[in-house]
């Protein structure tokens, strides 16, 4: 029996954040006392570079199959790994690959997959796994029941394994695929058309979420942006809805920053958009919702209404400049 | 083409959460609920592709009571009939739990495609569509930004991280679970609030579905502990905009 973590690689590379998923095994391991695993899909190289952590053994799963991604291919080759060597629990890092396989995988077992975890509490071999609910707005603790349980954890929850020099095992995993049970044929991935817009070299940023309510009051932050020299950014909905151009958009499928100052104007500060701009030297959050929690990660905040606090500043901005 | 838009009730963005006195969930005494953003693209993808194609759009939801009003919605924008799966009034079902119904009701229904969002603005676990998927045997892309059906396949654009796309094409039929922005939201007409009262709405009680108990349940519900405070700048705009000018000059040195 042991804890299974499965680490992700795309073209030979790590996603680092397989080792903060491997950190979350380590302790849901050492609570369950058993060992702890690691599993590589399709780069034998990778799962040689794993055993030099402290895991037990390192499986890598080869076959010709897996060499691009697909939820078919991925979840059969995990399901027979995790039912010929007795897992009872499988750690995966919150990715967008692991969104798309992880609960497919977990469904196999009869089990809910227990998605995006922030933490994991343990007392004595008892679980107890914290999401969040409402865009981080409110925590859930979650008992899951049965085995194996399958949990992926989110960016930045924990603190990622170190190499420990050991040397595990690696043990190649061939799994038996079916091409016909493929349904799925994926492309190249690629980028669209260069960007004109490069935020990540801005030192200033001025982003706006929602708070902002229509198109027609965009006029609020532009004018801030302004005066602070700023270039102008925003969160996920704002580009959806079509305020302004999808390449000024800040978070995980957009650009990430890191200026020296970042104003989050009427953004709540979901995960997603967390991810973009965590590196920002200062964050400015202006949000009428003092629980938003945009306020976790702002050097300094304003709990009030935009459209009074922004014009405000815009004005003490200019006087400071005049 | 005949389509399944699988849609949920969740709370109104603006709400503010008030957990309830057993701490499992929020005071919903106070609460309004809207559409699940993500659902409402998913919903837009299948009326613009029924226009393109024909066929038909059925809207399925699992909910109490009060989802009827979303069902409506749906109908009322365009789709042709709807299933309302009646839950006992539990918002914390688990997407494992959820999907299991869905894939229940859904058994004679027969769909080209099934289209979801890619995840509930309230529970977020970003998965019923994908395990309905594995459910009902159905091939599946998440995260769709793009659709093109092909006769008995459909190629769909896929977002990856950090600004990375793929196309992939898969066999029908299969579940796609939509990202937000795909196409823009159209409004219900008038008319169409109208004939959306005609329309047929299937009831099945959640019981008579599926027999047995939840994947999880959520032993408390709180409001997160900061693990950093920001400071908190206080008094009236003008106020705090001088003192937020002063760390911009002597902190930031940016202005």
């Amino acid at each position: 029996m042991s804890v299974l973590v499965v680490l992700e690689q795309n073209g030979g590379k790590w996603n680092r954040m397989s080792f903060e998923a491997l950190a979350a095994g380590k302790k849901i391991a050492e609570a369950l006392g058993v060992p702890l695993t690691a599993a590589v899909i399709g780069a034998e190289a990778l799962a040689r570079e794993a055993a030099a952590y402290p895991v037990e053994k390192a499986f890598a799963l080869n076959h010709e199959f897996l060499a691009h991604y697909t939820p078919d291919g991925f979840t059969s080759a995990l399901e027979q790994l995790i039912k010929s060597t007795k897992i009872i629990a499988v750690v995966f890092p919150h990715t967008y690959q692991v969104r798309d396989y992880g609960p497919k995988l977990a469904t196999r077992f009869g089990q809910l997959f227990v998605s995006d975890v922030v933490d994991v509490k343990t007392e004595g071999s008892q679980l107890t796994f914290v999401r969040q609910l409402f865009q981080g707005k409110l925590n859930a603790n979650i008992a899951a029941t049965g085995e194996p349980k399958f949990v992926s954890v989110q960016a930045g929850a924990f603190r990622a394994a170190e190499a420990s020099g050991s040397a595990a095992s690696v043990e190649v995993f061939t799994p038996q695929l079916d091409a016909a049970k493929i349904r799925s044929k994926p492309e190249e991935p690629f980028r669209e058309a260069q960007r004109s817009v490069d935020l990540g070299a801005a030192e200033l940023i001025v982003s706006v979420g929602r708070g902002i309510k229509e198109k027609d009051n965009l006029h609020v932050v532009e004018e801030l942006a302004q005066a602070l020299g700023a270039e102008l950014a925003a969160s996920r909905p704002i580009c959806d809805n079509g305020w302004l151009p999808m390449e000024r958009q800040v978070g995980s499928s957009g650009q990430t920053v890191s200026p020296k100052v970042y104003f989050a104007v009427g953004i709540s500060g979901a995960i997603q958009h967390l991810v973009g701009m965590k590196g920002s030297k200062m964050v400015v959050a202006i949000n009428k919702d003092e629980n938003a929690p945009i306020f976790e990660t702002a050097d300094y905040g304003i709990v009030g209404d935009l459209f009074e606090v922004v014009p405000a500043l815009v004005d003490a901005i200019k006087r400071a400049k005049a | 083409m005949k389509i399944i838009v699988s849609v949920k009730q969740v709370p109104a963005r603006d709400s503010s959460l008030r957990v309830n006195a057993d701490g499992k969930w929020l005071d919903e005494s106070d609460l309004s609920f809207e559409m699940n953003e993500p659902d409402a693209y998913a919903l837009e993808e299948a009326l613009q592709l029924k226009e393109k194609l024909d066929g038909e759009v059925v809207v399925i939801s699992a909910g109490p009571d009060r989802a009827a009003q979303t069902i409506r919605e749906a109908l009322a924008k365009g789709a042709d009939r709807a299933i309302h799966i009646e839950l006992e009034d539990d918002s914390t079902l688990d997407a494992l739990s959820t999907a299991r119904l869905l894939a229940k009701a859904l058994e004679s229904e027969a769909p080209d495609l099934i289209l979801t969002g890619l995840q509930s603005d309230d529970l977020g676990y970003g998965q019923t569509g994908v395990v309905l998927a594995e459910l009902l045997g159905f091939a599946h892309a998440t995260i769709v930004m793009e659709v093109e059906p092909l006769g008995t396949t459909v190629r769909v654009k896929r977002e990856l991280e950090d600004g990375w796309f793929q196309n992939v094409v898969l066999q029908l039929p299969a579940v796609l679970t939509i990202q937000s922005g795909i196409k823009k939201l159209r409004y219900a007409t008038l008319m169409g609030i109208k004939k959306a009262k005609t329309k047929e709405v299937k009831t099945l009680p959640a019981a008579q579905l599926v027999a047995g108990t939840k994947a999880a349940d959520f032993e408390k519900v709180y409001l997160p502990q900061r693990s950093k405070q920001s400071q908190i700048l206080t008094g009236d705009p003008k106020e705090v905009a001088k003192q937020l000018v002063e760390k911009l000059k002597f902190e930031a040195r940016v202005i």
